[in-house]
């Protein structure tokens, strides 16, 4: 039975796939069936994926994959394969389950769209690009799928294309992600080149076990390394986060969907996928290339979570926020959690997305304002917005017992604190704590509390279409929690192949208070500096060059696009003017050259050997002209000449003789 | 079977002929039909064809100039096989694009018949006949039909390469005279153990290197092709770009690496930097351009670096593990085949919107994407395709080339990897300043694909999908070429 | 009477070779040139006989036969040189060779 679905698992991303296929062909009016076929096509994926994750309930460490052969070259055979284990099926059930919210809000918000269809196509595609990433059994085919899904949020960030700043976020989303890949892709050689088969399970042979690791050496430390960089790309690690607050330039949702739950945590999933290729040879849980993802995953939840508290734009707090948490799941696989990190990763996808779906029925609300200081008392008009948003904020803060993200942010503190090498990033996730539900605060208060400014005067509630898929996402947020507590560690124990065991005497422990006084603290601090909620934020006011320096992201991209930026566009114009007037000089020299002995020949060849010939002839015939202007034509003169001559010859003769 | 090489040869140049009697207006029909007919034979050929089998096949032998060791040789291995199928391909579509006069049709055909002979010949006067007869055709397409500046154009395309050829021919008289054979074959066998003796081999190596390395063109050897590119009318560009720099690929594959292992191993690492220089260099130039169609032939140069680099990694290498050389070499015979098809879909697309607007500077569209949804999604397909996006065809034979080649030379290849990145930057850089924005004044009364145009495009894009997901249909053709070759070079 | 001499007839033959040279050289009618060339002849015919005449005794009649074979010639050759003359005047009308310079260069 096992075979038979893993034979069958290709069906979960070919479904939506088809569905992109089919909406392409639609026309621009086709609008129902547009989206009649999106919801179906995830609706057919989501109950395959609950297929699918029904098998691996039954046995710990489930694992099984099948593997087929691509294409031959030479006389090597490139194969890929599918592989169903808890990490593929709890994602492909949290993707499609988001997927299907978002595409049901979509329906709502885009509703006034005219490229409705087209945007449908791309969500599918997107869809089925990702569920591909998750099931893939080969690290060619989980990058292939990786780059399908880098195309997708292209076009779905630049989907209103009219728009330049679209137009720009989505080629820096895309080229900044490449460069990321551009180091995975190194990686895909180099393991490919050392151990034969970029086949992640393959009965044993696979990269990832025992024979394909003892290959690798102490190589396996820069491959991890290569893939961390396609890893930090896609999933906005520092220094390369910059492209992910531009990519809010897209549709709420696709900003939901994409750079909040879904293909943003491929990184995560990425490293936890090749988590052996991290852990190869480690010491107490810790391997060099463990120790960078650790600091650059410190560094960058740190820094958004500073961004984020400066940011005007509702959406771009979000996506600072999502770095930020991004960060935090980088942190927890690199000391080790990695089940600690999946499940921060799956309860993040339920409560970021709905936080961006409320921030879209907050913008759908106010007119398409999304600036947070024009907001305010947003609370009475929208309701269940509000509602619905206070549980994703709650959640995302960490506010223990209920909600699913306190759980996970506990069991990822823990992790840190169990680190060896330095308790810094612990001290670190700890202010992360703290920052995280300060810009939350500030942002609910902001934008659900005081006064109604400018943009809240004439906002309304969102259509019923819309209010679903918050609500299922919020129940989804709260419930997932469930699964999450330490005193029924399911979630946990099923992501490490173990059985789930009832402890509630693990349910009360220090490092619960602890954090929860610290959410505390940063929402008690929220409160009291933005409880007068102004135009002009409390922090500009007091230290404005600090605030200065947060809201223009700390010249992040400034430096960039001064730097590594300016440096390539130098290069890219110094090659053009290279070939056209050094390369190619030189090819016009050579032929200058030819030139020039050319019209050395030829002068030579005038002035020196054909004016010989003319000299010659000419002189001849001066010296003809010459001599018959002496020929008279008398007879009497000619004899008297040879008379002369005779003479001549006889005085000659007798002087010789 | 082995007449279908001659009729290969013979149909376009009767076809040419005939050409000259059609009404003008028919022209362009008769050539079509003339492809038609050639086309046919190739999957002919191609159905007779025995993949297993990586000997030549189809030889057909006869005696033509005893005297000097010119024997009438033809014959098909895999690489052959798929040169001959991409030239089939390649000339229908060049010639839907634009309507040209009856002449260029005519001359178009004789480039045709010219360019199966150089990829069927396997004796060298007889491949160096059909080598330079492509070449002067090439020249009056440029000279004729060619956009502003193409009297400088054609006459720099024209002296660089025919320099170049002239360096081929007195190497390959040298090694006639040291040796005693044309045949490429035995000139492989004698290549294995040394082909020549003294300091006089490297000038024969560079004489054959310089004549080859234009004709790619390999970095610094390429400032004739983005004139030339530029210039040439739409369908003389595509046959220049997907056949006539395969003629220096296949040339280098089948001459230049055989005959010379020992010295190629000796400047193997200036060669692969020479690669690297293409990949990089051409890249960066390309960002640099505001002409699509110079910065398509950037981009020309970049793409065939790949294949460069992948034929330098393995035989540059002592003794490269049989695993690493199949997977460059299947690579760079899939790049040439991708790229034959992607570079000429560029070029086809760039016509368009030449054809439209009158003009192809970035700077002279705007927000296409909202008046002609249709040629901007099949162009950005295209893009994509050659950017190297996995699920269509430029990713494959890129992937191979890299696998291949990391594991044989991993820095060069690490260098050559950031020729994807720039690729991509290139190309975004186009889709931005074409497809999107506010609609430009100018560009606000495009068709859309007309029904012909689509004809030509879909096919072509389908193809691109093929090959990009299911490799194994054009792989099957040479993979036992490749098996051989890397024995041979490895 | 002194007996004569070698040098005697030498100096006549240079005297009668003079005599016509110098009426070849200074006289206009062509036939006086003609005249002058038969003299010249004639003081050539001279020394040959006189250095026949002189020579060591008993010896061929070689000079003798010489200078009958040169008259002879110049007979032949003083017919055709009037016939000459005749065609110049019926050419040229006259016989002054000083007109007569169709070979000037």
């Amino acid at each position: 039975m096992s075979t038979s679905i893993v034979a069958h698992l290709w069906l979960i991303p070919a479904v939506p796939l088809a569905a992109s296929f089919v909406i392409l062909s639609l026309t621009n009016v086709q609008r129902a069936a547009a989206a009649g076929f999106a919801i179906a096509g995830q609706v057919i994926a989501l109950l395959l994926s609950l297929g699918a994750f029904w098998p691996t309930l039954q046995t710990p460490g489930y694992r099984v994959f099948q593997n087929f052969t691509w294409f031959a070259f030479g006389e090597q055979a490139l194969r890929i394969g599918f592989v169903l284990d808890p990490l593929a099926a709890v994602m492909l059930v949290m993707i499609t389950l988001v997927s299907l919210c978002i595409f049901v809000f979509s329906v709502g918000y885009m509703a006034a769209d005219r490229n409705f269809t087209r945007f449908f196509a791309y969500l599918s595609f997107f869809s089925a690009a990702m569920l591909g990433v998750v099931i893939a059994n080969s690290l060619l085919l989980l990058f292939v799928c990786w780059e399908l899904v880098g195309l997708a949020s292209y076009l779905l960030i630049g989907f209103w294309i009219h728009k330049p700043s679209a137009a720009a976020a989505a080629k820096k989303a895309f080229i900044t992600t490449r460069i990321g890949d551009i180091g995975f892709f190194l990686g895909i050689l180099w393991l490919y080149g050392r151990s034969g088969t970029l086949l992640f399970y393959d009965g044993g042979t696979g990269a990832l076990e025992s024979v394909g690791l003892l290959s690798l050496g102490t190589s396996a430390t820069f491959i991890a390394l290569l893939i961390f960089c396609g890893a930090a790309g896609k999933s906005g690690q520092f220094p390369l986060h910059v492209w992910l607050p531009d990519a809010m330039e897209g549709p709420t949702p696709v900003s939901a969907l994409i750079h909040a739950a879904t293909m943003v945590a491929a990184g995560v999933f990425l490293v936890a996928r090749v988590y052996p290729l991290f852990s190869l040879g480690a010491i107490n849980g810790v391997t060099p290339s463990l120790t960078v993802v650790v600091w650059i995953g410190v560094i960058t939840a740190l820094i958004s979570a500073l961004i984020a508290l400066a940011q005007p734009d509702i959406k771009r707090i979000l996506a600072y926020s999502t770095v930020s948490q991004l960060g935090l799941m980088m942190v927890s696989l690199g000391v080790g959690g990695v089940a600690a990190g999946i499940m921060h990763l799956l309860a993040h996808g339920f409560f970021k997305a709905l936080l961006f779906l409320g921030s879209g029925s907050v913008i759908h609300g106010c007119h398409e304002e999304q600036d947070i200081r024009r907001m305010g008392g947003l609370r009475g008009l929208m309701p269940v917005t509000f509602f619905t948003y206070a549980i994703g904020m709650l959640a995302l803060s960490g506010v223990p017992l209920f909600f699913a993200g306190a759980w996970t942010k506990e069991e990822i503190l823990h992790a840190t604190s169990q680190w060896s090498p330095s308790r810094v990033p612990h001290y670190l996730m700890l202010a992360g704590v703290v920052l995280t539900a300060l810009y939350m605060t500030r942002q609910m208060i902001y934008v659900f509390f005081g006064d109604r400014r400018a943009a809240a005067a004439h906002a309304h509630e969102s259509p019923p279409v819309m209010m679903l898929p918050l609500i299922v996402l919020a129940v989804c947020a709260v419930g997932f929690s469930v699964v999450l507590t330490p005193a029924w560690p399911w979630l946990h124990d099923y992501l490490s192949g173990e059985r789930a065991t009832y402890n509630f005497s693990l349910l009360i422990q220090p490092m619960l208070y602890f954090a929860l006084a610290l959410v505390a603290a940063g929402i008690g601090l929220g409160i009291l500096l933005y409880r007068r909620a102004s135009e002009i934020d409390p922090i500009e006011r007091t230290l404005p060059a600090l605030f200065r320096f947060l809201e223009n992201r700390m010249w992040l991209d400034e430096l960039y696009d001064r730097t590594i930026l300016g440096w390539a566009r130098f290069a890219a114009r110094l090659s053009d003017f290279l070939d056209r007037y050094f390369w190619d000089g030189l090819v016009r020299l050579c032929g200058g050259l030819g030139r020039l002995f050319g019209g050395l020949t030829k002068s030579l060849d005038e002035r020196g050997i054909n004016a010989g010939v003319d000299d010659a002839t000419g002189v001849t015939r001066a010296l003809g002209r010459f001599v018959s202007a002496r020929h008279s034509g008398q007879v009497q003169i000619y004899l008297s000449v040879i008379a002369v001559g005779m003479l001549a010859l006889l005085f000659l003769y007798a002087w010789l003789t | 079977m082995a007449h279908l090489i001659t009729g290969l040869i013979f149909i376009p140049l009767l076809g040419a002929l005939f050409l000259s009697v059609v009404p003008p207006r028919l022209a362009r029909p008769a050539a079509l039909g003339c492809s038609f007919i050639t086309g046919c034979l190739a999957l002919e050929m191609w159905h007779h064809f025995d993949a297993a089998n990586p000997a030549l096949q189809m030889i057909q032998q006869h005696v033509w100039i005893p005297a000097i060791g010119a024997q009438a040789l033809a014959g098909i291995d895999g690489l052959s096989l798929l040169l001959v199928l991409l030239t089939s391909l390649i000339f229908p579509f060049a010639f839907c694009a634009g309507r040209m006069s009856r002449g260029f049709y005519s001359i178009m055909l004789v480039t045709q018949a010219a360019l199966y002979g150089t990829f069927t010949a396997q004796n060298f006067v007889l491949w160096f006949l059909f080598y330079e007869m492509s070449l002067l055709p090439a020249f009056l397409l440029i000279r004729i039909w060619g956009g502003e500046k193409r009297d400088r154009a054609a006459t720099k395309f024209f002296l660089y390469t025919f320099l170049g050829s002239v360096a081929l021919l007195l190497s390959f008289l040298y090694i006639y005279f040291v040796r005693g054979t044309f045949d490429f074959a035995e000139l492989a066998v004698l290549g294995k153990t040394g082909l020549l003796t003294g300091n006089l081999r490297w000038l024969a190596f560079a004489g054959i290197f310089l004549g080859l390395a234009v004709k790619v063109p390999i970095f610094p050897f390429h400032t004739w092709l983005p004139d030339a590119y530029e210039t040439a009318p739409t369908g003389a560009s595509m046959v220049l770009t997907g056949l006539l720099s395969k003629m220096g690929v296949y040339g280098f594959i089948r001459l230049l690496l055989p005959l010379f292992p020992n010295e190629i191993r000796i400047v193997g690492p200036w060669l692969l930097g020479l690669a690297v220089c293409s990949i990089v260099f051409a890249s960066l130039a390309a960002w640099a351009q505001s002409d699509l169609k110079r910065m398509v032939a950037y981009l020309s140069i970049n793409h065939l670096g790949y294949c460069m680099l992948g034929l330098f990694a393995v035989t540059a290498s002592t003794a490269a593990p049989a695993v690493e050389a199949q997977a460059a070499l299947s690579g760079v015979f899939l790049q040439i085949f991708n790229h034959g098809l992607t570079a000429a879909a560029l070029f086809y697309f760039v016509g368009l919107l030449e054809e439209r607007r009158g003009a192809r500077g970035l700077g002279d569209f705007g927000g296409l994407m909202q008046r002609t949804p249709l040629l901007c999604g099949w162009m950005s397909v295209a893009m994509f395709s050659s950017l190297g996006l996995p699920g269509l065809n430029g990713f494959i034979g890129e992937f191979l080339i890299f696998k291949g080649s990391f594991a044989l030379a991993a820095g060069y290849t690490a260098a050559a990897v950031l020729g994807l990145l720039i690729t991509a930057i290139v190309f975004l850089r186009a889709m931005q300043a074409l497809f999107s924005g506010p609609l430009a004044d100018t560009c606000g009364n495009f068709p859309d694909l007309r029904l012909g145009e689509k004809w030509v495009v879909v096919p072509v894009t389908l193809l691109m999908f093929a090959v990009g997901l299911y490799p194994q249909f054009v792989l099957h053709i040479f993979n036992s070429t490749v098996t051989q070759m890397a024995r041979l070079l490895g | 009477m002194m007996t004569p001499t070698l040098p005697t007839f030498l100096m006549i033959s240079a005297a009668l070779f003079c005599i016509g040279l110098l009426a070849a050289l200074s006289r206009r009618h062509a036939i006086f040139i003609l005249i002058g060339i038969e003299m010249m002849l004639a003081a050539a015919g001279l020394n040959f006989i006189a250095f026949w005449r002189f020579g060591p005794q008993p010896a061929p009649p070689i000079g003798v036969m010489v200078t009958i074979f040169a008259i002879a010639i110049a007979a032949a050759e003083a017919a055709v040189g009037l016939a000459l003359v005749i065609a110049v005047y019926r050419h040229y009308r006259t016989t002054d060779v000083d007109q007569v310079d169709q070979l000037k260069g």
